[in-house]
């Protein structure tokens, strides 16, 4: 009983962690928007916690350079498991409109795996929750898989 | 018998009781910011959902800090729901909080090594003040033990209402609450990621999680005490003192621990002594 307890409260809880990788601050901006009491994400249980060990997810916006493809590649390991990526913005899918940078690497998953990607340009605050809700269900499935 | 069957409830009834306390805070905050809010069953989400995550740590002494610490707060109200001696309680409850800063000592991050050092501060301001309640509680009925409390037939606030006042701000340190959080804030976060429990994570965090409702538990249980007359009084004092407490919160910026010591000490020791003052001569 209380095993599935807690299966229904990682669901139910999931604590954020935001990393600006290279982001013109167009989606970070967005992101920091569904904080603000019109989007009001405290409602799902959802937390900015600014902690890697306290996160569930890992949201990224900007393109991966090669400077910093090792500080999100350290974020990532200081997670633990269960954990979900979501990619937001186009230069977090892709590399958006700076992939042909010489300083470029392309989008998150070149260096780390992505759960959901999250489109626009910027994202939408309402896009960046759906992703939320997609990345909850695609880590319970990871879950059940791992056992 | 009566004793453990206290003992019992003072043990399920406390992480449940503060958890639902911890969920009102949250609904009320959020409501005084025009947001709907999370449900009330949010806090036990958060800690069973630690509690099923894996198990990560910067070194062996984080484990033991947070099993202490989890146990102290918890055989303090379990010694607090057997009616016991109040010095006893403080003790006990003061061994925990003293762990938890060990554990956040052993671990090197700056983080973590800052918050435990402001979590001393803090310590230092607050358990002077919950000394002098208790010292309050002696002169009111000659004895440390709760049951003195018992027999006394008039509300103790009438006698010690600056203590109680003192008791207010050891009160919203220990609820880790503006201007008072800059060990670590019971909101998402701070200006030190989160302070003293930064380096704790998963299982271990929802420990601490747990520990911290029991303590909640004890320091409202420690203000119900002013009022054992009446369980209709009793209630609305300990309303009104939490009400007070997140309009607070809301309201205060947060401030340095130089601050805090000045006004806890001066003002929260000041309130205390003069009491003190008076129940001696009165
Ligand atoms: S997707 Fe658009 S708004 Fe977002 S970081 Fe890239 S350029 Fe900026």
């Amino acid at each position: 009983m209380f095993g599935s307890f807690i299966k229904k409260s990682r669901a139910k809880s999931p604590w954020i962690i935001h990393f600006d990788c290279g982001s013109c601050n167009g989606c970070d901006i967005e992101v920091l928007a569904c904080l603000t009491p019109l989007y009001d994400i405290e409602r799902f249980g959802i937390i900015n916690v600014g902690n890697p060990k306290h996160a569930d997810v890992l949201l990224v916006t900007g393109t991966v350079n090669h400077r910093n493809k090792k500080v999100l590649k350290n974020i990532y390991d200081q997670m633990s498991e269960p954990k979900a990526v979501i990619a937001i913005g186009a230069c977090g899918n892709t590399g958006g409109v700076f992939r042909e940078c010489y300083n470029v690497v392309g989008g998150i998953d070149k260096v780390i795996p992505v759960d959901v990607y999250v489109p626009g340009c910027p994202a939408k605050p309402e896009a960046i929750i759906d992703g939320v809700v997609v990345g909850l269900g695609k880590f319970a499935q990871k879950v059940e898989e791992a056992k | 018998m009566d004793t453990l069957i206290f003992v019992v409830i003072g043990l399920v009834a406390g992480p449940l009781l503060g958890g639902f306390i911890a969920g009102l805070d949250r609904r009320v905050t959020a409501w005084f910011q025009s947001r709907q809010g999370p449900p009330i069953m949010q806090p036990f989400y958060d800690v069973a959902k630690l509690l099923g995550k894996e198990k990560m740590v910067v070194n062996q002494w984080q484990i033991l800090c947070a099993w202490v610490y989890m146990i102290a707060a918890a055989v303090s109200v379990a010694l607090f729901f057997a009616q016991s001696d109040l010095l006893l309680i403080f003790f006990v409850q003061a061994i925990g909080a003293v762990f938890l800063v060990m554990g956040a000592m052993a671990a090197k991050s700056p983080y973590s090594q800052v918050g435990a050092q402001r979590e001393l501060m803090q310590i230092l301001a607050y358990e002077p003040v919950l000394i002098l309640v208790c010292v309050g509680f002696y002169m009111v009925t000659g004895s440390f033990s709760i049951e003195a409390i018992w027999q006394q037939d008039m509300p103790l606030l009438a006698r010690m209402p600056l203590l109680y006042l003192a008791l207010g701000y050891a009160l919203t340190i220990k609820l880790r609450k503006s201007p008072f959080d800059f060990s670590t804030s019971h909101h998402g976060h701070q200006e030190l990621v989160k302070g003293l429990l930064t380096e704790y994570s998963g299982p271990y965090l929802a420990l601490i999680e747990i520990a911290h409702w029991y303590e909640t538990v004890l320091v409202l249980g420690l203000c119900s005490l002013f009022w054992h007359t009446n369980v209709v009084w009793m209630a609305v004092l300990l309303i009104v003192t939490y009400m007070l407490e997140i309009l607070v919160d809301n309201t205060m910026a947060r401030m340095t621990w130089r601050w805090m010591l000045k006004r806890v000490w001066l003002i929260g020791m000041g309130l205390s002594v003069v009491n003190l003052i008076w129940l001696y001569t009165g």
